[in-house]
């Protein structure tokens, strides 16, 4: 019998507490576990950043965090932002810029954004491109991405 | 054409549910008592299987069931032929050994399926295959192309007499007779390298066998619901209506998710009904570089005969073509090579022959581009060693020899992947050259901008090239459109959507037509139950394709809405007009029904009907073009290049583009800005390495170089010409490949210009700081 480790992580603002096994992902815990199915996992190496969540408030790659490591940590995942009826100010921009295709890779954009435009309201479009490098998109080239980050550091500095 | 919703710039309707994360993909599906699937593949690129024993496997806590060949009796076949050969090519060899759904006795290519593991969690599953004993011996591997092509080299099928998977010549005019007549002839060894589709979602596949109702329920990631259905259903011996194929939303297509004869589109329909068993299965990144498809692999011998002013005589292109281990695809990639190698030009005679052979690689069908970068790229290099040659400029050798648009339609002369002969419809390729020249201030660049910047010691270079793309390609789509009680309208198609936005302009279609609201407008895409007919979604040629389907369905219920209601409000059709969710009378608006009412009195449950009357407001159209229509276009590139690091800068990057008439300019611009983005990871960052015993040595984004954010110029800067296509009844033409297919040749070329003091000659598409540094080296010498 595989053994078992009791896990209290809180996401999205509420505290579950699940028995688990030492290896189990924290995208799996989060995807199959909860069933908050937002956080794609798109290489499980750690590359391309789809499976990005906040812990403890930092971008992090959930493929690369076993769930134990995050027992006792407060984890935000894209269902924390924004409902369809009432997008979050980033969500809202990234569809009026069009910085999104097939939206598989679009969870981890946002919840490396949030942080990001948290700590600097006000970036240069070469600030945002750093800040987005270590996610990967095969759809847009990147561009309306950068577009999106600005137009919502507009909106969310004029809220 | 702009119209009220057709032509605008409108937000997709899709995005809400995406960026909530609320859209269903593939792995998001979870059914009660659902088992998981993880294949053993083989390390060997070609082996001979001496035994595998799964054995302890089988015992493994957990584990289900456990499969090899063997296992599967009579229902293991080598799959179906995806895609025939054009019988219209005379004399052309084709052997087809399609894919087999898993090794038996032989292993052709490393990561070759070879066991199957099902059990209660992906985990225990991958656990249990660490239980498997692969016992095989390993054969030398045949990877280099010009090599296996020799009678004398190891073979990939022992029961052919060579490697030879195909051989086709196509010619033109005369070559030969016009390399006599020709001032200069230059010619070149070129390669075109081979990178993978990579889309972000890899694939996937749940089915459930559900026994009660004799109905197989398939959800899966492909780019062709409606052939997986048929495949599937022929497998399994069922009539097609049996077999339910649902596309939930798919995280990137880009061409390998076309194929419908994997080891989990064959093996695992068998399993579900066999253990009657819900089972997913999902692909992780390694086993997608290893065994999903990849593309593009050619060397190609080429020759460019010109008079001494520039004008093209001829070309010649004898090439090689890498199938891999099996070529379930047929001829496409190689055939689009061909006709995308002179179709920008005015090439009179044109000789062109492929050469594709087996070799124990994974399996080589389309990528974004699919043969065309290939053609454009010879065809723009041998235009850069003219030029060199004939001491012109690279514009302007170009600009002499652009088809014009009184040219058109142009027959070429060569059969082309939808088996007719190449037919170019219109353009202005011209006109996209001139438009190019001007955005990206040539003049200024060659007489100022670059002789400041060398005396600065700064190395810039330029690259301009030209490029066609076919796109919208038959045999057919079709589509249903519906209006509701409710007045919202319901369209189905037989498609897939990987990310293009047909939620949207498939809606601003119908939209246009109904005068209904965009967001009243419900696309349902890849779902056979809700349509089932149709090809899928390839060549650019969703929305030209199954968007004229769309249209053409849309105009046939706005004459039922008029002749319907016409009848119910008591006048004439001619006094009948569309207001916005309703129809009213003309100048009288106030004496209206609303699209809701009149669809429910179009469908009466009582009383008597006119004999041949269809219920509903509600048609079925379908749309066959002859042939595929053309985009063109052209593109710059500036670079600067640091010649120490050898560490690339690039500083404009400009498209001009023509692709007919525009649904949605802000969904065009995406579609280019993604395609130029995997050309400049085709030219400079990715590329699929394989080493000389067959082994991937690029089987993760740690060796595969995606391109990243840092990577992009600062603004792609994009044109537009709009020439109709004569071919649909919206003058469309595709444009979901373009920015892929120009922008190696144009990266190139400008490399070379920036550090022109080394004169290179570089033949590769794909570079990256190593290459460059070991062409200079060699030119130095």
């Amino acid at each position: 019998m595989t053994k078992l480790f009791p896990v209290s992580i809180n996401v999205n603002g509420q505290v579950y507490e699940r028995q688990v096994e030492a290896r189990l992902l924290l995208s799996d815990f989060l995807r199959h576990e909860l069933g908050l199915m937002g956080t794609h996992v798109g290489c499980e190496h750690g590359i391309c950043g789809a499976c990005t969540v906040l812990f403890d408030g930092e971008a992090v790659r959930s493929c690369l965090i076993f769930s134990v490591q995050a027992s006792g940590h407060e984890i935000r995942t894209v269902e924390s932002l924004g409902t369809p009826e009432n997008l979050h100010p980033l969500q809202e921009a990234f569809s009026e810029k069009h910085a999104l295709q097939c939206g598989f890779c679009t969870p981890g954009f946002l919840m490396t954004l949030v942080p990001f435009l948290e700590q600097n309201p006000h970036p240069t479009d070469d600030e945002v491109r750093e800040a987005i490098d270590g996610n990967i998109c095969r759809c847009t080239g990147y561009e309306k991405i950068i577009e999106a980050a600005q137009e919502a550091s507009k909106k969310m500095s004029s809220r | 054409m702009t119209g009220k919703y057709f032509g605008q710039p409108i937000k997709r309707l899709e995005d809400k549910h995406l960026l909530s994360g609320r859209a269903k993909f593939i792995d998001d599906i979870e059914i009660p008592g659902m088992l998981h699937a993880a294949f053993l593949r083989s390390d060997y690129a070609h082996a001979i299987i001496k035994k595998i024993d799964v054995s302890e496997a089988r015992k493994h806590p957990g584990v289900v069931a456990v499969y090899t060949a063997e296992d599967f009796g009579d229902y293991w076949k080598p799959g179906p032929l995806q895609v025939p050969p054009p019988t219209a090519i005379k004399g052309s060899q084709f052997n087809a050994r399609t894919l087999v759904p898993i090794a038996k006795g032989k292993v052709r290519f490393s990561g070759e399926p070879v066991a199957i593991v099902i059990a209660e969690s992906r985990y225990i599953a991958e656990d249990a295959l660490e239980d498997i004993i692969f016992d095989a011996e390993p054969l030398p591997a045949v990877i280099d192309l010009e090599k296996a092509w020799e009678d004398t080299s190891v073979k990939v099928h022992d029961d052919l007499p060579s490697n030879l998977a195909a051989l086709v010549k196509q010619e033109a005019g005369n070559y030969e007779e016009a390399k006599k007549q020709a001032d200069v002839v230059v010619s070149r060894k070129l390669y075109a390298d081979r990178v993978a589709g990579a889309a972000m979602e890899n694939r996937g596949f749940v089915v459930n066998w559900d026994e009660r109702n004799q109905e197989m329920v398939v959800w899966a990631t492909t780019q062709a619901p409606l052939p997986l259905r048929i495949a599937i259903a022929g497998k399994m011996n069922l009539i097609e209506n049996q077999v339910r194929v649902i596309t939930p939303f798919i995280g990137g297509g880009f061409g390998p998710k076309i194929m419908t004869s994997q080891a989990d589109d064959v093996l695992l329909p068998w399993i579900s009904m066999k253990l009657n068993k819900p089972i997913k299965w999902l692909e992780d990144r390694r086993e997608n570089f290893l065994a999903t498809t990849s593309e593009r692999d050619q060397v190609h011998y080429c020759e460019i005969a010109l008079k001494k002013d520039g004008t093209i005589l001829g070309f010649k292109d004898v090439f090689y073509h890498n199938t891999g281990a099996y070529d379930p695809y047929g001829m496409t990639v190689p055939l689009n090579t061909q006709t995308h190698t002179v179709s920008n030009y005015r090439i009179p005679n044109f000789y062109t022959e492929i050469r594709m052979v087996f070799t124990n690689e994974m399996v080589v069908t389309p990528v974004r581009g699919a043969g065309r970068p290939e053609g454009v790229f010879v065809m723009e290099r041998m235009m850069d060693a003219a030029a060199k040659e004939l001491k012109m400029d690279p514009a302007e050798i170009r600009m002499k020899n652009l088809l014009k648009p009184e040219e058109f339609p142009l027959k070429t002369g060569i059969i082309g992947q939808d088996f007719v002969e190449g037919v170019l419809d219109s353009g202005d390729y011209k006109g996209n050259l001139v438009k190019l020249l001007e955005m990206v201030e040539y003049e200024k660049f060659r007489k100022e901008i670059q002789p400041q910047a060398r005396k600065e010691g700064k190395h810039l270079g330029i690259g301009v090239v030209a490029f066609t793309e076919g796109t919208a390609v038959g045999p057919y789509e079709g589509a249903r459109v519906t209006i509701g009680n409710n007045g919202k309208v319901s369209v189905a198609t037989g498609i897939s959507t990987q990310g293009q936005g047909h939620f949207t302009v498939f809606a601003q279609i119908v939209a246009e037509q109904l005068n209904v609201k965009v967001e009243d407008v419900k696309v349902i895409t890849g779902d056979t139950n809700h349509f089932h007919w149709g090809a899928g979604t390839f060549a650019s040629r969703g929305a030209t394709i199954a968007g004229t389907a769309i249209h053409n369905a849309s105009v046939l219920v706005r004459q039922k809405i008029f002749a319907t209601a016409s009848k119910f409000l008591g006048v004439p059709e001619d006094q009948v007009e569309l207001c916005e969710g309703s129809v009213c009378v003309k100048g009288k608006p106030e004496i209206s029904i609303s699209l809701g009412e009149l669809a429910g009195k179009a469908n009466p449950m009582r009383g008597a009907v006119e004999a041949d009357v269809k219920p509903g407001l509600e048609a079925t159209a379908y749309f066959a073009p002859p042939h595929g229509a053309t985009g063109s276009g052209a593109c710059a590139i500036i670079v600067d290049v640091d010649p120490e690091t050898l560490k690339i800068k690039i500083d404009r990057l400009v498209l001009v583009h023509d692709c007919g008439t525009v649904i949605n300019p802000l969904l065009l611009e995406g579609q280019i800005q993604g395609a130029i983005s995997m050309g400049i990871g085709n030219a400079f960052y990715e590329k699929i390495v394989y080493d000389e015993n067959g082994q991937l040595l690029t089987a993760s984004f740690m060796d595969y170089l995606m391109p990243q954010a840092t990577d992009m110029p600062n603004k792609m800067e994009i044109g537009h010409l709009h020439t109709s296509s004569p071919l649909n009844p919206l003058g469309m033409k595709g444009v979901g490949e373009a920015g892929a297919i120009p922008t190696p040749p144009a990266f190139v070329q400008a490399v070379e210009d920036a550090l022109i003091e080394y004169n290179l000659d570089i033949a590769d598409s794909n570079l990256n700081p190593s290459m460059i540094f070991e062409y200079m080296h060699r030119s130095k010498k």
